[in-house]
């Protein structure tokens, strides 16, 4: 932004002291007179015209000219700058091959991403995660190093770090004073991919810019044939190589003593475009997956070990109506199961806590009903009306203590996160099939005997 | 079968002092517990922090892993045993990095440049930021309250507004008796432990529900009986019920809690606790409050 104000101040030959960033998110330009400042403003509501300026009381022959976005501006820019980062994260975990990835945003500046199966999640981090920011710089030759280790460098030019492995694994840092000027950014990449140098066998990343990258890269390397052009990656460089010639053609190549795995990364990240701004890990949560299948096996067992214990105790208390609840039992899990697989929820431990807890209050709504049969037999009621009385009468009871419990669970849904809405999503599932299930297919079990033969007595 | 006989009448409303006294006795003891550890302890859901779960081939133990991860400068540091497996420990740190390369890589190189690349299986890590840890946190309490009042409304819509403060004393009773427990136990709450609370609020409520729909229907049949008559005879009559469900549920929470393995285990635990409780406040806590409520509008008029 500094870089292109000054190009465009310059083309229209305007005098001016100069241009610094200030606070963050200000620009600021520092003219002489109001002729160029007035100039300065109408050239930057020309070309910037979401910037918002603003003009400081002339102190000591200078007038200096803010410029920043407006509030509404600065959302909308953040606002993109995540749907970006979220659909460049999207093709590096596209190329990086994941069977089933889940990538979402979350609240405003958050993005969660899930991985399943992967075998070395900390390469997916630093693959995923690195801004992978390419930059071409020159290198300020006559700037003394020691002293700008010191602090003292001119205006205009930066520190940075060039990183070398030596054939013993052995990491240098040599200190190196660029240009801040970004001569050309990656962003005019159209391809990368790993080449072996044959000379030392060992992989370097070859780029290829577009058309327009090509030409600039070309015109870049007539203009400072003899110098050295730093090639930096997230503000360290890479390799800082002297320009002998004008390169044509829009290709260049990275090395930097890399490891096979590091080059192919780099070129994946450099293939599916950078991060418009760092990322900060905020959560991490990594599943090991012997712990995955321990847990997951353990957690059905206990599922069915629960569960047979339910229909155990269902049997002996109910004796044959009893078993009708157990198909009805059974039916529930198997539509849990099935609405599951029909989400693509993938089945996590609190979700399978969720059906234990479902398979131990599903059962509930029979016990309701067969209490209010047992009742009505007592009264003395012929089978077939009993029946009819307990379902009629136990159906606004199980109605409301579902539907409190449903609303729980929504509640649940709507404001847990990760293992929680699992937990919520099994147990809505749960209360509505057993709604369903203890309902209304118990009731057609129950009519189908009944309605056959004549009943004299009920098995309850 | 039958377990309770049709015409069982105990006298649960009588007892509902001795009731009080038990539930603010449990409570107290909750409320101590917290006072003297200083509030809740937050797992690293809530705390932030790192966790790493590692099964170690040979024996080691917790003062062993701790020397070897001393070079780390992780700052304070739990380690302890977890689960089944007698060589398996969980580490814990408060530090977090917001680095690409984490804290637990750290620690997972520098154990297995200890004991050996082979020997080492990292099963599980975990790492929250303070920022997200209270946001986490925030979320929590806004899903319990949440519910709560999305239940206050609809009790009173379904039945009338003193039996939405019954429910939801005994909601909050349940709560507290539990978060005591767990600091009582020295058990962390963490993300599922919040999921089990949900569960707890409601089954407990579910029971309410179903106690209350009972008195409901009998101020109807016995119009001439006295409200703690009616109140105690509706415990009675649902009582067989009240004993089968919570009996079930019971059954798979303990398969749970006993087969369910480490990570599950407190999860179950809490459930445990929140069935047991659950099922006594709706019987002592919940239909209690129904008969206070009106002793005091017959004072007053």
């Amino acid at each position: 932004m500094s870089d292109q104000t000054d190009a465009l101040l310059r083309e229209k030959d305007i005098i001016f002291k100069r241009i610094e960033r200030r606070q963050k998110d200000r620009l600021v330009v520092i003219v002489y007179d109001s002729a160029a400042g007035a100039q300065v403003d109408s050239l930057m509501a020309e070309n910037f015209p979401n910037l918002e300026g603003e003009t400081l009381p002339v102190t000591g022959g200078y007038i200096e000219k803010h410029y920043r976005l407006s509030e509404q501006e600065a959302v909308n820019i953040a606002d993109f700058a995540v749907r970006q980062a979220l659909e460049t994260m999207r093709n590096r975990v596209d190329e990086f091959g994941v069977s089933e990835p889940t990538l979402q945003r979350q609240s405003d500046n958050r993005i969660l991403i899930q991985l399943p199966g992967i075998k070395d999640p900390e390469r997916a981090i630093s693959l995923i995660g690195k801004t992978a920011r390419l930059e071409f710089k020159m290198v300020a030759e006559t700037v003394n190093v020691a002293e700008a280790q010191k602090g003292n460098l001119p205006p205009g030019t930066q520190l940075l770090f060039e990183r070398n492995t030596s054939s013993n694994g052995v990491v240098t840092e040599t200190p190196i004073v660029v240009y801040s000027k970004t001569s050309l950014t990656g962003d005019l990449l159209e391809d990368a991919n790993v080449r072996i140098d044959t000379r030392y066998n060992e992989p370097y990343v070859s780029i290829d810019f577009n058309s327009v990258g090509g030409k600039r890269f070309e015109q870049l390397t007539a203009a400072n044939v003899g110098k050295r052009m730093a090639i930096v990656l997230d503000d360290s460089v890479y390799s800082a190589p002297v320009i002998r010639e004008r390169i044509s053609g829009g290709s260049a190549q990275i090395s930097g003593s890399f490891t096979s795995q590091e080059a192919t990364d780099l070129a994946i990240v450099l293939r599916a475009g950078s991060l418009p701004a760092p990322v900060r890990i905020l959560e991490n949560r990594t599943v090991g997956p012997s712990l995955g299948h321990d847990s997951i096996s353990k957690g059905i067992k206990s599922v069915i070990v629960g569960g047979l214990l339910v229909v155990s105790a269902m049997i002996i208390y109910y004796s044959l109506s009893g078993l009708v609840a157990v198909i009805a039992l059974s039916l529930n899990v198997l539509f849990i199961g099935a609405m599951l697989s029909l989400f693509g929820a993938t089945l996590t431990l609190p979700g399978i806590a969720g059906i234990v807890l479902t398979v131990g209050m599903a059962v509930d709504a029979n016990v309701l009903i067969f209490e209010r049969i047992r009742e009505e037999l007592r009264l003395g009621k012929a089978p077939k009306v009993a029946v009819d009385l307990g379902y009629s009468k136990a159906f606004m009871t199980i109605i409301d203590a579902n539907l409190t419990t449903l609303l729980a669970a929504l509640v649940l849904f709507q404001f847990g996160t990760g293992p929680v809405k699992g937990f919520a999503v099994t147990l809505s599932i749960g209360i509505v099939a057993s709604l369903f299930t203890a309902i209304f297919v118990s009731r057609v079990v129950f009519d189908f005997f009944l309605n056959r033969r004549q009943v004299r007595r009920l098995s309850i | 079968m039958q377990l309770i006989k049709p015409d069982t009448n105990f006298d649960f409303v009588g007892k509902r002092t001795i009731a009080l006294v038990i539930s603010l006795v449990l409570l107290a003891v909750g409320i101590i517990s917290l006072i003297s550890k200083g509030g809740p302890d937050y797992g690293i859901d809530f705390a932030g922090g790192t966790l790493v779960q590692v099964r170690f081939t040979d024996t080691t133990n917790a003062s062993d892993i701790k020397k070897a991860l001393d070079g780390l400068e992780i700052g304070s540091m739990v380690v302890q045993q977890f689960g089944d497996d007698e060589n398996e420990f969980m580490i814990r740190m408060e530090k977090t990095s917001a680095e690409l390369k984490g804290l637990s890589i750290e620690v997972q190189e520098t154990l297995a440049t200890t004991y050996g690349a082979d020997k080492v299986d990292v099963r599980r890590t975990e790492m929250v930021g303070p920022q997200v840890g209270s946001d986490l946190r925030m979320k929590g309490i806004k899903a319990i309250v949440y519910a709560m009042l999305g239940i206050l409304v609809y009790i009173s819509w379904r039945f009338e507004f003193r039996f939405a403060v019954g429910a939801i004393v005994a909601l909050i009773h349940d709560v507290a008796i539990t978060i005591g427990v767990f600091s009582l136990f020295g058990k962390e709450i963490d993300l599922p432990i919040i999921a089990a609370f949900l569960a707890i609020i409601g089954y407990s409520l579910n029971d309410t529900i179903i106690v209350y729909d009972r008195i409901r229907e009998n101020l109807g049949r016995y119009n001439k009986e006295s409200f703690s008559f009616i109140v105690n005879r509706s415990i009675n009559d649902t009582l067989s019920r009240t004993m089968l469900t919570s009996g079930t549920t019971l059954l798979v929470v303990l398969a749970l809690f006993v087969l369910g393995g480490g990570v599950i285990h407190n999860f179950a635990f809490a459930m445990l606790i929140g069935v047991l409780i659950g099922t006594y406040s709706s019987i002592f806590v919940a239909s209690p409050i129904l008969i206070y409520w009106e002793q005091r509008k017959l004072k007053k008029s």
